[in-house]
C-alpha cells in the first residue's frame, strides 16, 4: 500500500474545506495551550509548596524516638548518635543532616506571650539543610551550639511588639517534668516564604536548650536533605540500614501526609485535566472527521470502487486526522511554551497571598514546565485523538463502493 | 480464452418491501479483445450486470469468472484486489478524484498497484498524450470540460493494462461531438491495445462503434447481436 499517496490524499482534503479544518485546528491549539499552562503552573505549584515546606524544616527523611510525632516532649529524645549511623549520614549523596532539639515552648516579651515551636540547633548543620544567611533581615544567626541567644521571625517580632537586641523568656517542660525557663536576646530576625512559619519556629543554640531543659546530649530529631525530593534513593536505603535501636527513620511523605497528599492529587490532576479538556476536544474532532467523511461519501465509493483496499480508506481518515492532531500540537506546544517564557521568572501571587500560604506555598509562583508534560499532553492527545476518529474511519472503509457512488 | 463467462447470474433488489428483479439468468461470454455494448431501456439491468462483472456487486446466484478466477466466494478486500489489477472503470460521471490532478489521476490505479514513480509517470503521460490531453496533466478536474474528464477518466481505466474495461454510460453526460470523440476513443484503444471492452449504454450513436450488443429487458438477455469487426 502506496503510503505516499495516502498521505498526499489526506492532506490535500484536509485543506478542501479550510475554514472548519481551521477552527478544529482553534480549538486544539486551544487546548493543547491550556493544558500546558495549567500543566506547568500546576507543578510549579506543587514544586514551590514541596520546596518551602520540606527544605524549611522537615529535610527529605528524619530520624525521631518512635513515639516523638504522637507527643513531641522531651521525654522522646534519641541519644547521642551511634558511630555507623554517623557514618552513614555523611554519604555522599546526603547534603545535609542536623541534630536538633524541637519542643513546644512560650515566649514571653514584655508585651505578649505566644506558643512556638523552639529549635535548638548546630547553626553549622542548620546552614547546611535549609536555613540561609540571606533569610535573615536584620542581625545575625547563631554563631555556634553554645550560643546563647535567639533568633525569631519577622512576624514573631511584631506580634510580640519587641525588637533586635531585646530580651525575651523562653520556657518549656523539663525532662524532669518542671518548667525550665531562660532569658535570651534576640540577634537576629529572618523571614520565610511562609509567614505562619515565622510565627512558629524561634532558633536557639542547641546546647543551651539541652541545659535549659536536662536534655544531656539527646536531641528530638534529626532532619536529612537529599539531591531531590522525589527520589529518597540510594542514601534512604543506607541510612536506614544503620539506623540505632529505638529509632525510627521516616520519609517526608510519612512525615507530612498532607504535602504527599496534595502532591498526588495535583499530579492526577494533571492527568484528569488533560483528559477533561481532551474530551472536549473529541466530540469536535468526531464531529469534524465525521463531516469530512459524509461530504466525501461518492468519492470514497470511487476510490474502493477503484480498487483501494477498505484498509487503505481508514489509514486515509486517520492520517487525516492525524495531520489536524500534529498540527494543532505542534502549535499549541510551541504557543504554550512561548507564553511562559515571560513567567519563567516568577508570577507575583501576593495580592493572593493569604490563599496562597493555605495551600503551602510562597509568595512567588515558579512555573515549572517539563518536557515530560508536553509528552505527555502530546501522546495522550494523539491516542484519544485517533481512537475518536476511528469510527468514522471505520464507516468509511465499510462504505459500499455502488451505494456511495450513487448517494447525492 | 474468455475475459468474462458468467452463467444464470440472478440478483433481485428489494425496494420499499417490494422484490424488483435486476438480474435474471444471465449468460455470458466475453472474449478477449471484444468491444461489447449492452443496451437496454432504463431499469434493464445494464448497470447490475456491469457492476456484478466488476465485482462491484454480488449476485444472488450463478457463478462468475473473470480472467480465469472464479470471484463467486470473494472477499471484500480480495474484490477490490481484483478491480485494481484487473478491470478498469469508467462510470457515468464524477469519475475523478477532485483532489488530484488528471496525471495524478491517471497515475492514482498504478500506485495502488505498488509500480515505481518513474514508470507510472511515463505512462500516465504516454496515455494522457494518447486521449488528446497532452499539455492539460496539471489540471484538477474541476479546471476541465466534461469531455476532458472522461478523457482522463479512460485514461486511468486503461492505463495499467487491464483484462477488462466496463463503462457504464459513459456518453450519458456529454454532447453528441463529445461522445462520438469518446467513442473513437474507445474504438482506437480498442483496436490499437486489444483490449476488451464492455459499455452500457442506452445510446444508439454509442451503440454503432460495437461489434456485439446484447439486449436486456428487466433483467434478461432479450438478443444478441455481432457484427463484423470495423464495420462500424
Ligand atoms: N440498489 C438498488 N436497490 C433497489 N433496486 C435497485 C438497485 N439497483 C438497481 N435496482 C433496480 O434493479 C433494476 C435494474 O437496475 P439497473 O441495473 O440500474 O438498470 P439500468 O442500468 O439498465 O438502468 C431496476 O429496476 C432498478 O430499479
Ligand atoms: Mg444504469
Amino acid at each position: 500500500m502506496s503510503l505516499l499517496l495516502l498521505t498526499k490524499l489526506a492532506w490535500r482534503n484536509l485543506w478542501r474545506n479550510y475554514r472548519r479544518t481551521l477552527i478544529m485546528l482553534a480549538a486544539i491549539i486551544l487546548g493543547v495551550w491550556a493544558m500546558i499552562m495549567m500543566n506547568a503552573l500546576m507543578r510549579g505549584m506543587v514544586d514551590g509548596m514541596l520546596d518551602s515546606g520540606l527544605k524549611y524544616l522537615p529535610g527529605h527523611a528524619q530520624l525521631h524516638h518512635p513515639a516523638y510525632r504522637d507527643d513531641p516532649g522531651v521525654a522522646h529524645s534519641l541519644e547521642a548518635l551511634s558511630a555507623p549511623l554517623q557514618e552513614a549520614l555523611a554519604d555522599r549523596d546526603i547534603l545535609g543532616w542536623s541534630a536538633r532539639v524541637k519542643v513546644p515552648a512560650m515566649i514571653s516579651s514584655e508585651r505578649d506571650s505566644r506558643g512556638v515551636v523552639l529549635l535548638g540547633v548546630d547553626p553549622m548543620q542548620e546552614l547546611s539543610i535549609g536555613f540561609a544567611e540571606t533569610d535573615l533581615v536584620q542581625g545575625r544567626f547563631l554563631e555556634s551550639a553554645t550560643d546563647p541567644s535567639v533568633v525569631v521571625g519577622e512576624a514573631m517580632l511584631k506580634r510580640l511588639e519587641t525588637r533586635l537586641g531585646r530580651r525575651i523568656v523562653l520556657s518549656s517542660q523539663t525532662v524532669g517534668n518542671e518548667v525550665g525557663e531562660r532569658g535570651f536576646p534576640i540577634v537576629g530576625v529572618y523571614r520565610a516564604s511562609l509567614p505562619s512559619l515565622e510565627e512558629t519556629l524561634v532558633y536557639a543554640g542547641r546546647e543551651v536548650v539541652q541545659g535549659m531543659l536536662g536534655m544531656g546530649g539527646a536531641v528530638s530529631e534529626v532532619a536529612i536533605l537529599g539531591p531531590d525530593y522525589r527520589r529518597l534513593e540510594p542514601w534512604f536505603g543506607r541510612v536506614a540500614a544503620a539506623v540505632d535501636e529505638g529509632m525510627v527513620l521516616e520519609g517526608w511523605r510519612e512525615l507530612d501526609e498532607y504535602l504527599a497528599l496534595s502532591l498526588s492529587i495535583q499530579g492526577g490532576a494533571g492527568i484528569v485535566l488533560i483528559v477533561v479538556i481532551f474530551l472536549a476536544l473529541s466530540f469536535g474532532l468526531v464531529n469534524t472527521m465525521a463531516m469530512a467523511v459524509f461530504e466525501r461519501v461518492r468519492e470514497m465509493g470511487l476510490l474502493l470502487a477503484l480498487g483501494m483496499p477498505p484498509h487503505a480508506m481508514l489509514y486515509q481518515v486517520l492520517l487525516e486526522a492525524l495531520f489536524l492532531l500534529l498540527l494543532g500540537l505542534l502549535a499549541g506546544n510551541l504557543l504554550g511554551w512561548l507564553s511562559l517564557q515571560p513567567l519563567l521568572s516568577g508570577i507575583d501571587l501576593s495580592a493572593l497571598a493569604e490563599a496562597a500560604e493555605l495551600s503551602g506555598m510562597g509568595a512567588t509562583l515558579y512555573p515549572n514546565l517539563r518536557g515530560v508534560d508536553m509528552l505527555r499532553a502530546t501522546l495522550i492527545v494523539i491516542f484519544l485523538g485517533l481512537a475518536a476518529s476511528l469510527i468514522p474511519a471505520w464507516r468509511a472503509a465499510r462504505l459500499d463502493p455502488v451505494t456511495s457512488m450513487n448517494e447525492y | 480464452m474468455a475475459a468474462v463467462t458468467c452463467k444464470d447470474l440472478c440478483k433481485t433488489f428489494s425496494q420499499g418491501g417490494e422484490r424488483v428483479i435486476g438480474l435474471e439468468r444471465v449468460t455470458l461470454e466475453v472474449e478477449e479483445g471484444e468491444f461489447l455494448c449492452l443496451s437496454g431501456p432504463s431499469g434493464s439491468g445494464k448497470t447490475t450486470l456491469l457492476n456484478t462483472i466488476g465485482g462491484l456487486d454480488t449476485p444472488d446466484s450463478g457463478s462468475i469468472t473473470v480472467a480465469g478466477q472464479c470471484i463467486d466466494r470473494f472477499s471484500r478486500e480480495q474484490l477490490a484486489n481484483l478491480r485494481l489489477h484487473n478491470i478498469g472503470f469508467v462510470f457515468q460521471a464524477y469519475n475523478l478524484i477532485p483532489v488530484l490532478s488528471a496525471r495524478e489521476n491517471v497515475e492514482f490505479v498504478m500506485q495502488l498497484q505498488g509500480r515505481g514513480l518513474a514508470t507510472r509517470r511515463a505512462l500516465a503521460m504516454t496515455i494522457l498524450e494518447e486521449v488528446g490531453l497532452a499539455g492539460l496533466e496539471d489540471r484538477r478536474p474541476a479546471q476541465l470540460s466534461g469531455g476532458q474528464q472522461q478523457r482522463v477518466a479512460v485514461a486511468r481505466a486503461i492505463a495499467s493494462d487491464p483484462v477488462l474495461v466496463l463503462a457504464d454510460e459513459p456518453t450519458a453526460n456529454l454532447d453528441s461531438r463529445n461522445s462520438s470523440q469518446l467513442m473513437e476513443l474507445f474504438a482506437e484503444l480498442n483496436r490499437r491495445r486489444s483490449a476488451t471492452f464492455v459499455i452500457a449504454t442506452h445510446d444508439k450513436r454509442v451503440m454503432d462503434f460495437c461489434h456485439r450488443r446484447i439486449s436486456l429487458q428487466d433483467g434478461r438477455i432479450v438478443n444478441a447481436e455481432s457484427r463484423a469487426a470495423g464495420s462500424a
